[in-house]
């Protein structure tokens, strides 16, 4: 009990980077009664010191890159990123945007891919299941890989 | 004795216990509520031994004495006011002015979070703190006339073991019409006491993150939550106390879990009010209300 304590209370903060909202309200869904995430002890929390992991929306510019590396160092560890949506993930339709500073694992650790455009609640439920695997994993090596 | 009493049974341990039990109730009636199926039952537990195996961030420009005392003082509070409030109702007797001391304790939990959002170096702490502290300044008042009601009811007794033994023989409090509007009265104040909707703008996790505790991170989180879970055990409790004789047999423990789920249908069917609100609400119509219900009292009825 005591070693599966992260794996069923993960606490979820949600960084929306340059987003056009399709994933935010996804995720909404996700947390809503149809989906009930929190049968598996997800919680969406406010502030970034209470959660252990973090969702990444949208595409990454330069104006918010400096904020979201700010906030993934005050994050408390252990800490997981799940990059959801095409934008974050691969940049999708802003691969040659001016403005674009690269998909989200090119400026902090991510754990968990969750590409679509908005990906379905059930793909996002399956990323969380993925996630619970990553744990297992990271407790029986002792390191975490990146 | 008091050292294994106030650490284990009736105090910190089984008020624990208890707390976990009742937070469990707490997201299973409001899951109900809103047609959803619910955490499972050890999802507490989960929680709070997850909270206590993360790191403990102090942010820069923060006073770390008072950042990590003010979860402890709070929890510590709270152990002893279990540790009266059980031993009173399992064996009826306490000492003289036990209640005021525990009117005394139960403010501990909230000047603890204002001493948390004062030394978080935090705009939107510090701005939940001021906020704790106007909402603390407008339910004490009429929670103190509520208690009257009781000990004028009860013929002025200052114990809680005699509250209990005066209604066990007499009939319970809340069968008279003062009695009636002290206990309405309470149960609004008890719901700004365990910093629950519509009295939590203190918090407002869409406006202000968490307010007082936003900048914490682990164990001291973990006993800030707990903190708040005892609270929401604890306040259930004192108003079964105060109002219906306490918890002597299982119909007790019906109207423990009833006054319990009271405190959480309201939680789930009612908008947060402002600042300005909460203040105008408590010291407008439910001191009113206390006031009247300290003179009906006072008449006989």
């Amino acid at each position: 009990m005591i070693k599966n304590a992260l794996k069923k209370s993960i606490w979820v903060y949600h960084f929306g980077a340059a987003s056009c909202n399709n994933c935010d309200i996804e995720i909404l869904d996700t947390l809503t009664p149809k989906f009930d995430a929190e049968r598996f002890g997800i919680k969406l929390v406010g502030s970034i010191r209470h959660a252990d992991c973090m969702l990444v929306t949208g595409v990454i510019n330069s104006k918010n890159l400096p904020r979201l590396r700010e906030i993934y160092s005050q994050a408390p560890k252990p800490f997981y990123v799940i990059a959801i949506g095409t934008c974050s993930v691969a940049l999708g339709i802003f691969k040659h945007s001016y403005n674009a500073a690269g998909p989200a694992d090119r400026h902090i650790p991510v754990d968990v891919y969750v590409p679509g455009c908005p990906p379905k609640p059930e793909v996002m439920i399956s990323g969380i299941v993925k996630l619970m695997e990553k744990i297992d994993a990271t407790k029986k090596k002792g390191v975490r890989e990146i | 004795m008091i050292i294994f009493e106030y650490f284990f049974y009736p105090g910190i341990l089984f008020a624990l216990v208890v707390s976990l039990a009742v937070s469990w109730i707490d997201r299973k009636v409001s899951a109900l509520v809103q047609w959803r199926v619910g955490p499972p039952v050890m999802q507490p537990v989960y929680d709070l031994i997850k909270l206590m195996k993360k790191e403990t961030l102090i942010p820069s420009g923060a006073s770390p004495v008072v950042f990590l005392l003010a979860p402890a003082f709070s929890f510590a509070a709270l152990g002893l006011v279990s540790l009266i409030l059980f031993n009173s109702n399992l064996y009826a007797s306490g000492f003289i002015g036990d209640i005021l001391v525990v009117v005394y304790l139960l403010v501990v939990p909230v000047f603890s979070l204002i001493m948390a959002g004062a030394s978080s170096a935090n705009p939107l702490a510090s701005l939940g703190a001021s906020r704790e502290m106007k909402t603390a300044l407008s339910y004490e008042l009429p929670f103190i006339l509520a208690l009257g009601v009781v000990i004028i009811k009860t013929g002025g007794a200052l114990d809680i073991g005699e509250i209990i033994s005066v209604q066990r023989l007499s009939g319970p409090v809340i069968y008279s019409l003062s009695g009636i509007i002290a206990f309405a009265v309470v149960i609004l104040c008890f719901q700004a006491k365990m910093m629950q909707v519509p009295f939590d703008i203190s918090e407002a996790e869409q406006e202000i993150m968490g307010g007082a505790i936003i900048e914490y991170s682990g164990p001291p989180l973990g006993f800030f939550v707990v903190s708040r879970w005892m609270l929401m055990a604890l306040l259930p409790l004192l108003a079964v106390i105060l109002f219906m004789g306490g918890i002597g047999s299982f119909t007790g423990v019906i109207k423990y879990i009833a006054v319990l789920v009271i405190a959480i249908l309201i939680k789930n069917t009612n908008p947060r009010l402002r600042i300005n609100q909460t203040l105008r609400l408590f010291w407008g119509p439910v001191t009113l209300a206390a006031a009247a219900g300290v003179l009906l009292a006072l008449l006989g009825l």
